[in-house]
Formats: structure tokens, sequence, C-alpha cells
């Protein structure tokens, strides 16, 4: 019997190896309960594919992105400086990240701190997965014919450009994408970037993940598709406010491709 | 024949233009008060930048509707331009109509677009009124708008509608005068649009009509540069400063926060590493983000000056739908107020900066600054390229930096960062717990 393998960069470093990409687990993939299901699932499909990774394990720190926009910015470069320096000492080429913020702090602000790296987000790495063939989905799956919609990450969408990939993926699943009312350049954010994630909301008449899902709630969609530990948390939150978790579901796209393939 | 008219003429445009140059210098030397920033990288990408989306008016186009209005004005405003030309040139030698012998039937078409054009100004600025007194579109009913804001709108509205009248009334007297053959009114082939204006003044003598048309023509021509002069003092300066506001737009992905090179060196330093050269003394640290305008970059006071007000951001800002006091248009008003009250103290020889207030403070509260999800949706949403996430992100190092004046939730976020190198309090060597699980799966 094979297992699933989690190599560390170490590992690979100690007998000579390299890997072709880095996936960069993040905190919320390390450390959140029910996140760690999403950044299983990808390991999975990584490994069903036969893709060359390794994650750097506990030589992980958190990018810096909340401390930064929280405005803490020697705790950012602390820890952006610490991880390149990992990074660039394992020859690091190209890494695959599950979440916006990290994909965002180290594709665009590592450069500027000597850390110069080709970073693909999960969504565009499945879809490559996808077109290459390499990803067979058997599109009878659990999401057949399901009304799914997806909520555009701040982080993603807007701050990157990246709105098509991840639709490409959900089309993939032979399922009815519903769009929201705000989506793609328009779409709402979840509440939980520029560091919201780490504090209570200023008052106001309603917090904007319940806004979000209200929203997501209205297009009678059966799952709402997610490409942010963030976004999970707080979708999944409004979810559970507005007693809808029986029927209406919040995955994340790894999780919705890893279920189609049955692993 | 009395020149009196053209010395008039020359002394409302010497005086005209007297004022102008001391409200654009006053108007520079306040966007300066921002710190350096260099922004030339890109020339062709910034080119096509101003072209499509000041020029070209491509993000109106996401609400149609006032997009079209929006854009008959504009194209009115600029063609409508040409024919102050010609009254500068009247104006100045005593001619009428210098162009129409010269251009011929030409002329006469060219009025009648012009008629068209003033036409469509008069219909959307008269839509535009009824939106924001009438239809109460949201977020034209916003708190920052009360006052002289919410007036200034109407009042740039009213003024165009005025001057459109005064266009048309003109040509209707004027070419009932022609008609008459009196001398030196040249009758052009049909003025569509005027001549239904014309049975106004049919019954009156050549000498009232006289008297109208010329009134008509110094009010127009006073009126324009009148206007120009409080556009300099209106939101309405955006006519002008969106064509440099566009140029000089952030290229880079919007998730990007500027680095902070003078912290880099600390940061290298705390950590043993080498700078590049070695030696290099650390950069002259000055303030740690932006307390006030002068910390802000020019680019960002910049973007205050162009700000039109619209509350486009604002109406798309998360933190503002869902009733919080964040507002990024008043982040935009506010930075322009405080250059404003800088300049102006600055001019009378006041204190300046030194007036003991401060943008963050007196106009800005760290209640609104720390409502931001960093999102921008503001930013997207902008007609102009403005980026408030900038200035609200400057603000947000101020407060972490220089006060500690974070939030206490997010203190105990750098505590762990700190100590355990994740925002939450766990335990680094717990990191990669999530891995034993599936080491142990059977592979499917
Ligand atoms: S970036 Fe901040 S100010 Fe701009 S829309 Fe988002 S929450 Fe509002
Ligand atoms: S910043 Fe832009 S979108 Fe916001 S009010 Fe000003 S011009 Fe309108």
């Amino acid at each position: 019997m094979s297992t699933y393998k989690v190599p560390t960069m170490a590992e690979m470093a100690a007998s000579g190896d390299s890997p072709e990409i880095l996936f960069w687990v993040g905190c919320a993939g390390s450390f959140d309960e029910r996140y760690k299901a999403v950044t299983q699932a990808f390991v999975k499909i990584l490994n069903k594919v036969g893709v060359s990774f390794a994650v750097l394990g506990s030589e992980e720190a958190c990018t810096g992105d909340p401390a930064r926009r929280a405005g803490n910015e020697f705790l950012f470069q602390m820890q952006a400086v610490a991880n390149i320096q990992v990074m660039n000492g394992y020859g690091v080429k190209k890494v695959v990240t599950a979440c916006p913020h990290c994909f965002n702090t180290i594709k665009n602000e590592y450069p500027a701190l000597g850390g110069t790296y080709e970073v693909i987000h999960h969504s565009q790495f499945l879809q490559q997965l996808i077109n290459a063939g390499k990803v067979v989905l058997q599109g009878g799956g659990e999401f057949k014919g399901k009304k799914i919609t997806f909520h555009d990450s701040c982080y993603l969408g807007r701050a990157n450009d990246v709105y098509e990939a991840p639709r490409e993926v959900i089309k993939a699943l032979d399922v009815e994408l519903v769009e929201m009312k705000r989506c793609r350049t328009k779409g709402l954010c979840c509440g939980a970037g520029g560091a919201q994630m780490f504090k209570e909301p200023e008052p106001g008449n309603k917090d904007i993940n319940i806004e979000r899902t209200e929203e997501a709630l209205t297009t009678g969609a059966s799952a709402i598709a997610v490409g942010c530990p963030f976004c999970l948390t707080m979708m999944t939150d409004g979810v559970k406010n507005k007693e809808r978790e029986q029927d209406v579901k919040v995955y994340d796209l790894a999780e919705m491709i890893a279920k189609d393939m049955g692993i | 024949m009395s020149i009196l008219p053209q010395i008039i003429f020359v002394l409302v445009l010497a005086v005209a233009g007297y004022i102008l140059y001391k409200r654009v210098s006053f108007l520079r030397r306040n966007i300066f008060l921002g710190k350096g920033e260099t922004r030339n990288d890109q020339a062709d990408q910034r080119w096509k930048t101003m072209f499509l989306v000041a020029f070209g008016q491509k993000k109106m186009f996401k609400n149609f509707i006032p997009a079209i209005l929006h854009l008959l004005i504009y194209v009115a405003f600029v063609i409508i331009n040409l024919e102050v030309l010609e009254f500068i040139i009247d104006g100045l030698t005593g001619s009428h109509r210098i162009f129409a012998p010269v251009l011929g039937t030409t002329y006469g078409v060219a009025m009648n677009i012009f008629e068209f054009l003033a036409i469509a100004v008069l219909v959307s600025c008269i839509a535009f009124l009824i939106r924001r007194n009438v239809m109460k579109v949201e977020r034209f009913t916003k708190p920052e708008l009360k006052g002289w804001p919410a007036m200034d709108a109407n009042l740039i509205l009213v003024i165009e509608i005025i001057l459109m009248l005064a266009i048309l009334t003109m040509n209707a007297t004027d070419q009932l005068l022609a008609a008459r053959g009196v001398e030196k009114y040249t009758l052009l082939n049909g003025l569509f649009f005027s001549s239904m204006l014309q049975p106004l003044f049919m019954g009156m003598g050549d000498g009232a009509l006289v008297f109208i048309e010329r009134f008509a023509w110094w009010f127009h021509i006073i009126g324009i540069l009148a206007f120009a002069v409080y556009v300099t003092y209106s939101k309405h300066l955006h006519i002008f400063l969106a064509f440099p506001n566009t140029w000089y737009s952030n290229l880079k992905p919007k998730g990007e926060m500027k680095n902070m090179p003078e912290v880099t060196n600390e940061v290298n330093m705390m950590l043993g590493i080498a700078t590049e050269g070695g030696t290099d003394p650390p950069a002259e640290i000055g303030r740690f983000g932006a307390k006030d305008i002068n910390d802000l970059s020019w680019v960002n006071v910049m973007n205050a000056y162009s700000c039109t007000e619209c509350g486009r951001c604002t109406a798309e800002c998360p933190a503002n739908l869902t009733g919080k006091k964040l507002s990024p248009r008043k982040i935009m008003m506010d930075v322009r107020d405080r250059a404003e009250e800088v300049g102006k103290s600055l001019d009378t020889g006041g204190p300046g900066l030194e007036d003991g207030k401060s943008l963050l403070g007196d106009y800005i509260t760290k209640e609104e600054i720390n409502a931001c999800t960093t999102c921008n949706a503001c930013v997207e949403a902008c007609p102009v390229n403005i980026d408030p996430l900038s200035i609200i992100l400057q603000l947000r190092r101020y407060v972490a930096m220089e006060e500690s004046g974070t939030p206490a939730q997010w203190n105990a976020m750098f505590q762990n960062m700190e100590t355990s190198f994740s925002p939450w309090k766990f335990s680094p060597s717990d990191r990669f717990n999530w891995a034993d699980q599936v080491k142990n799966e059977e592979m499917k």
C-alpha cells in the first residue's frame, strides 16, 4: 500500500533533490481546523497527479500580510526577510499557494526584499492541471448539475486580476455556475482582508460577511465556492448565522476537485 | 468706431488670466506639499491609460445612463471651447464671427453642431440636477456631501445651463439682426435650435436686439472666464486634473503595498544581513507612515484635487455599505481640505503645517481607517483612477509605528506573529501537524 507523501524542502535538500514547486501552506492552511482539510485535499491532488512538490513545514512563517496591512511594517519585513532567506536558501523558483493573501505578498511584495519567484494561486494551478489533462474529472460526482456560486476574493480578483481561473475550475466540474450580483471587479469583500480577520469590526449596521452571504444565498446556489481561507471562514460563519448550514455548503476549489476525483 | 469694447475685453482677459495664474500656482504649491515620488516609468502605458480613462471615459461606462449624459457634457465642453477661440479673436480685434467668411457654409454647419451640443448640455445638466436633488441617489446623500459640496455640485450645473442659454440667445438675436440686414451681422443659413427662441425677440427693435445680442456675448465670455476661475475652487477641477491624474496612475498590481526601504535597512541590521553595498549608512529616516499631508506623496494630494466627489468609491466600499464610518470619498475630501487649509495659512504668513492640527485626528479618525478591508473596491470604482487606499494604509502605518495606537486585538496579533510566526497563538512546532493524518492515509 502506498500513502500520500508530504515531503519537506529540508528532506529534499538532504537527499540532494529539489522539487519543481514549493507548496506554500500559509498560517490558515496550517492551523485553522476547517481549512486544514483544504491543505490536505490539495496535497492529495498533487500526489495523485504526480507533481513534484515540497512544503516548508515548520520552517514556514507567516508572510506578514496582516501585519503590513495593519501598519506594522517592521513586523512584516521581519517575517518576509526571514521567509525569503529560507526560500532562497533552498533555491525556490516556483511557489503555489491556496491563500490569495500569501499569493499577493510573495508575488508582489517579496521581490522588493530580494525574493523573486514565479507565484501561482492554486486556482490557476488546478486550471493548468485540468487543461493539461492531468486532473481528469469524473464529472458525475456530487456536484454534477448543482447550482454553485463563486465568491471572488479581493486579493485574487481586484488585487491581481485573477477572475477566470477559479471559474474555469468550477465549470470543469459540470455544474451550473451562477454569479452573484456583485462579482468579478465589482465583487464584495468577505470582510476579512486588511487584517480585519484578526479584530472585531468597527461599529456599523451589519457585518460585511452577512451582507455577502445574503447575496450568495439569493442566487439559490447549494454551494458557495471560495479560493481563500479567510473567505471560507467568513462565508461559513455567514451561512451559520443565517441558519442555512444544512442546505448550503461552503467549499474551497481544491476540496471540490478532490471530491470529484474521489480522493 | 469705438475701440472701448476692445480695451474692456483686454482688461477682462488680463484680470482673468492673472487670477487664474495665482490660483494655479496656489494649487501647484499645495500639491507639492506632498513628498516626492517618481512615476515616469512605462510612458507608453501611461499615455494609454490617460487616453482610455480620462479622454475616453472608459470607467464611467460601468454606469450607462450617467455615462452618456456625462459624455455629452464633456464632448460639448471640449468642442464648444473651439467657439471660445473665435470669441477671443472677435473680442480682441472688434470683429464679429471672424471665422464665418473663412469657413463659408461649414461655419453654419459647425454652429448647428454647437447648438445641438448646447441643448445636449442643457438636457444633461437638468437630468443631473434632478438626479441629485429629486431622485436622491444614495451616494449623493452621504454626510460628507452636506453643505458646500452639495452646493458646489448644483452651482456648476446651474452655471452650465445659464451659459448654454446665453449662447442660444446670442445666436437667436444675431440671426434676427442679420435677417434684417443690420450691418456686421452675417446671415447663416438657418440655425435650427436657436431659431426656436426667435419668436421671443421678434417684436423688438434693432437697438434692443443689438443690446441683447451684445449682452449675451459678454455674458457668455465673462461667464466662461469666471467659470474657469471658479473651477479652481471646486470639485470641478477634475476636468483638468483627470488628465495628469490618470497619467500618474498606479500601474502596479493593486494588491501591492509600497515597500519602505528605510525599514528594510533596520530589519537587515537586526537580522544581521549585510545590505547591498555593505557599509551604506541607513537612509535618513523621517516619519514612518503619514500623519499629515506632507507625509503623503504629491500623487496622493493630486488625487485629492482630482476627486469629483461622485462617491462611486463609497458606494462600493464594503465598510461603508454596512454602516461603518469609513467613506473613501471623505478621505479624499479631507486630504484636499487639509491641503487648502495649510496652503491658505502659508499664504497669509500663518503657521502652515505647524498649526497644531493634522490630517489624522482633526480630519480623519482612526475609527475610519481601521474599518478598511483593503479590498480595493474604491480604487476599482474611481472613474479617474484615484487611490484612497494608499492614503488609508499610510495613515495606518503612522498609527502603528509612531503612535503604537493600533487596536488592541491587532497588537495581540502582532505579538503572536513576533513570538510564534503566525497571527494566531499556536506553537510554531505544531505548524506541520496537518500532514500527520494525510501521511498515513492510503492513496486512492
Ligand atoms: S479598500 Fe477600504 S476604503 Fe476602499 S472600498 Fe475597500 S474597504 Fe472601502
Ligand atoms: S475618489 Fe474617485 S470615485 Fe471616489 S468620489 Fe472621488 S472621483 Fe469619485
